[in-house]
């Protein structure tokens, strides 16, 4: 299901703009803003469970549809948007493709790939900014972050955060940790941990999930003896691929909710968030694209926005430019999330509100009322600047 | 107890005692209504049933019909308001969400909020006579006084576009802050002015030179800045105040509309959207969505003197007199 994986297919996505429209004033030559999108989601290899497959295009039409957002207001002002997509099945001709567009030009990218991968991006493109719409991880926002990189994806700081605040809420206060064997099991376990013990929620007792049964068969008697313990108020998953949370919810030994990776689940974007606007954009999203936009479009999305936002307000396509005025605040984005959104100015983080999903509903959205915050409540959620090392903003981007 | 009520009622409509006689009508987003306000009494008179998801509502220009955005029945509904009847469903294009009249009386201007498009329709014999191409995401709309103009805002364009109605054509943008919601004339046409929601500004436009002119920003105590989000704007016709609805800072700004300084913020329902006043201009009435209210305003005294509880979600409102 994963296979499709396009190596060298370079493609320009041009919106011709309407000729209906005529602008006045300006007689110059049309700005070119040109976007590359770099694409590399490896294999997660079998799973345990049937999980609904992912799109195999998650991301890329997210940034599709932003270009041509922004050529609606790129018309008027003689900016013309177009992205260029490279997508491979390994990280090394990603690189190839990488440095194919760098040579011909282009210095603004949308990233979806591992934490890995686009670390090593960074470091072949580093006179030029990119926007991460494709890895959660933390480690990319504290040590070590990358000078050139801006994250449009939440961290799993920020989900686990938007999730226990939640529990908080409900007084949940008693929670019993499930993880997978994978590294970003791991990572989700890691952030759950630091989340529960930042808001006050006890992990009364954590397992690894070690079985390689079939669930589909077994979860009804396995699921119920894993989960036995002498008391707890919500079952935590952490298991990023799918391979056994869906069989949690309704197996537990006690009769509880399940949250994390599976149940309720924290999430940048989802189908069923649609107030402020939102639906908008997702019943644009769905005529373009013949599907749901999750939460990989959004930040693709979000990332050519940010670009074109930052584009129409200084009227030039440098890098280092974008940058620093994306980390100021003097860059307002528009996420259809309620309020206005801005880069977090030490990590390069998007600030945003987190949606806390069912399948087919929106639960809740955090940040919670009464997490407060001395600047903004939605730094109530994620890496904060006292709990980041990272100082991009100190730091401006060298370009030759 | 009950006679401090008394006296609170009683006092609250000497207040508002000019406004005698007139009539508002609230669009509730969620119950499908409308609600009918006698502004003397400062009470609900009747809830009358409309079509699905009403927003945007304006008025004949003789006060006779009431023109109804029914967003989920993409409709326009008229009602006659002697009879309160549904006489008319014109063909609005999908999702009409805010409109707007010309002078004329026949031409009403339409956003399609998702197909991109404001639709002309003719309110006599319910013909579309243009549509036009404007960005995306189409929203806020206005008619200049003098007809010259219809004005389109684009939500995620975030531009404010021309539209010449002598050929129903796209001539003109402007670039504003980002998510502009609302637009609206004052009363000579030589001013434009757009609210940003997102951007948290509203921008004064130069009609001749189609330029902005002013930025207005706000800032209330004890309310963080990203949650003031400017919706609805109201200027008085003697060129005094500007009111501008903040949303979800709960919030109305009074701006003195010739220096453009914000003189006062009035604390409204939650989550402040449209407003409107009575024929004196005495009195300003607020929507106010999440708390499904209505706030009323003595402009003279700039103070809120009441609440009055309508459906869910009200959205638009308008008074005849």
């Amino acid at each position: 299901m994963r296979h499709y994986l396009l190596y060298g297919r370079a493609y320009l996505l041009a919106i011709t703009c309407s000729a209906l429209l005529a602008t006045q004033s300006f007689a110059a030559e049309p700005l070119q803003v040109r976007i590359g999108y770099l694409g590399y989601t490896p294999d997660v290899g079998p799973l345990m469970s049937n999980v609904i497959p992912e799109p195999t295009d998650a991301g890329l039409r997210g940034a599709e549809l932003a270009i041509t957002d922004s050529n609606s207001t790129g018309r008027f002002l003689k900016h013309e948007y177009s992205l260029q997509v490279a997508t491979a099945d390994t990280p090394e001709k990603l690189f190839t493709a990488a440095r194919h567009l760098h040579d011909q030009g282009l210095r603004l990218f949308v990233v979806n790939a591992p934490a890995a991968t686009l670390r090593q991006l960074s470091t072949v493109l580093s006179d030029s900014l990119l926007f991460n719409a494709g890895a959660y991880d933390d480690e990319l926002r504290s040590a070590n972050c990358p000078n050139n990189v801006l994250h449009t994806l939440p961290s799993r700081a920020m989900l686990t955060d938007a999730l226990v605040q939640f529990l908080v809420l409900r007084q949940w206060q008693k929670a019993f940790l499930i993880v997978g064997q994978k590294p970003e099991d791991q990572a989700y376990a890691a952030a759950l941990r630091r989340a529960a013990k930042r808001f006050g929620v006890k992990i009364i007792e954590e397992k690894p999930w070690t079985f390689d049964n079939d669930q589909r068969r077994s979860a009804q008697a396995d699921m119920a003896l894993f989960t036995q313990a002498s008391d707890y108020d919500v079952v935590l998953v952490a298991d990023e691929a799918g391979d056994f949370g869906e069989y949690v919810p309704f197996n537990t030994w006690l009769p509880r909710p399940v949250a994390g990776t599976q149940g309720l689940v924290p999430m940048g974007w989802h189908k069923t968030v649609e107030t402020y606007g939102a639906a908008q954009l997702q019943k644009r999203f769905e005529l373009y694209a013949k599907r749901w936009m999750n939460d990989r479009d959004f930040a693709a999305w979000m990332g050519v926005r940010s670009i074109a936002s930052a584009v129409t307000h200084q009227k030039n396509t440098d890098p280092a430019a974008i940058r620093t005025l994306a980390l100021s605040p003097d860059l307002p984005l528009d996420g259809f999330k309620g309020r206005k959104l801005s880069f977090r100015a030490w990590d390069g983080q998007l600030r945003q509100p987190i949606a806390l999903v069912q399948p087919r509903a929106l639960v809740s959205t955090s940040p919670q009322d009464g997490f407060l915050h001395p600047d903004t409540e939605l730094d109530s959620l994620g890496l904060d600047a006292p709990e980041s090392s990272c100082r991009l903003i100190d730091q401006p981007l060298q370009t030759p | 107890m009950r006679r401090l009520f008394v006296y609170s009622a009683l006092a609250s409509a000497l207040l508002s005692a000019p406004s005698f006689a007139a009539t508002a009508y609230i669009s509730n987003e969620k119950d499908n209504s409308i609600s009918v306000i006698d502004v003397a009494t400062q009470t609900v008179t009747a809830t009358l049933p409309v079509g699905k998801r009403p927003r945007g509502l304006l008025l004949s220009s003789d006060n006779t019909l009431l023109y109804i955005c029914a967003s989920d029945s993409d409709t326009v509904q008229v009602m006659d308001l002697a009879t309160r009847q549904i006489i008319k469903q014109l063909p609005s294009g999908a999702d009409p969400e805010q409109f707007a009249l010309h002078p004329n009386d026949r031409w009403l201007y339409i956003s399609n909020e998702d197909d991109s498009l404001v639709t002309v329709v003719d309110t006599q014999d319910s013909k579309v006579l243009a549509q036009v191409d404007v960005g995306v995401e189409p929203e806020g709309m206005a008619v200049s006084p003098d007809g010259k103009w219809a004005i389109n805002t684009s939500e995620t364009t975030n531009m404010v576009h021309w539209i010449d109605t002598a050929t129903q054509t796209l001539v003109d943008s402007t670039l504003v802050d980002q998510r502009p919601r609302h637009v609206e004339f004052n009363k000579d046409g030589s001013q434009l002015w757009a609210s940003a929601e997102i951007g948290g500004t509203v921008s004064v436009i130069d009609v001749a030179s189609r330029s902005i002119i002013k930025t207005l920003k706000f800032q209330i105590k004890g309310v963080h800045p990203d949650k003031v989000q400017p919706v609805g704007v109201k200027l008085t016709r003697d060129g005094k105040y500007a009111f501008v609805a903040l949303g979800p800072a709960n919030h109305i700004a009074v701006v003195d509309a010739k220096t453009f300084e914000v003189l006062d913020y009035l604390l409204v329902g939650r989550r402040v959207w449209h407003m409107a006043f009575t024929p004196d201009e005495k009195t300003l009435l607020a929507t106010n969505g999440i708390s499904g209210d209505v706030s009323v305003v003595d402009v003279d005294s700039l103070k809120v003197t009441k609440s009055i509880k309508v459906g869910r979600y009200p959205w638009g409102v308008v008074v005849t007199p």
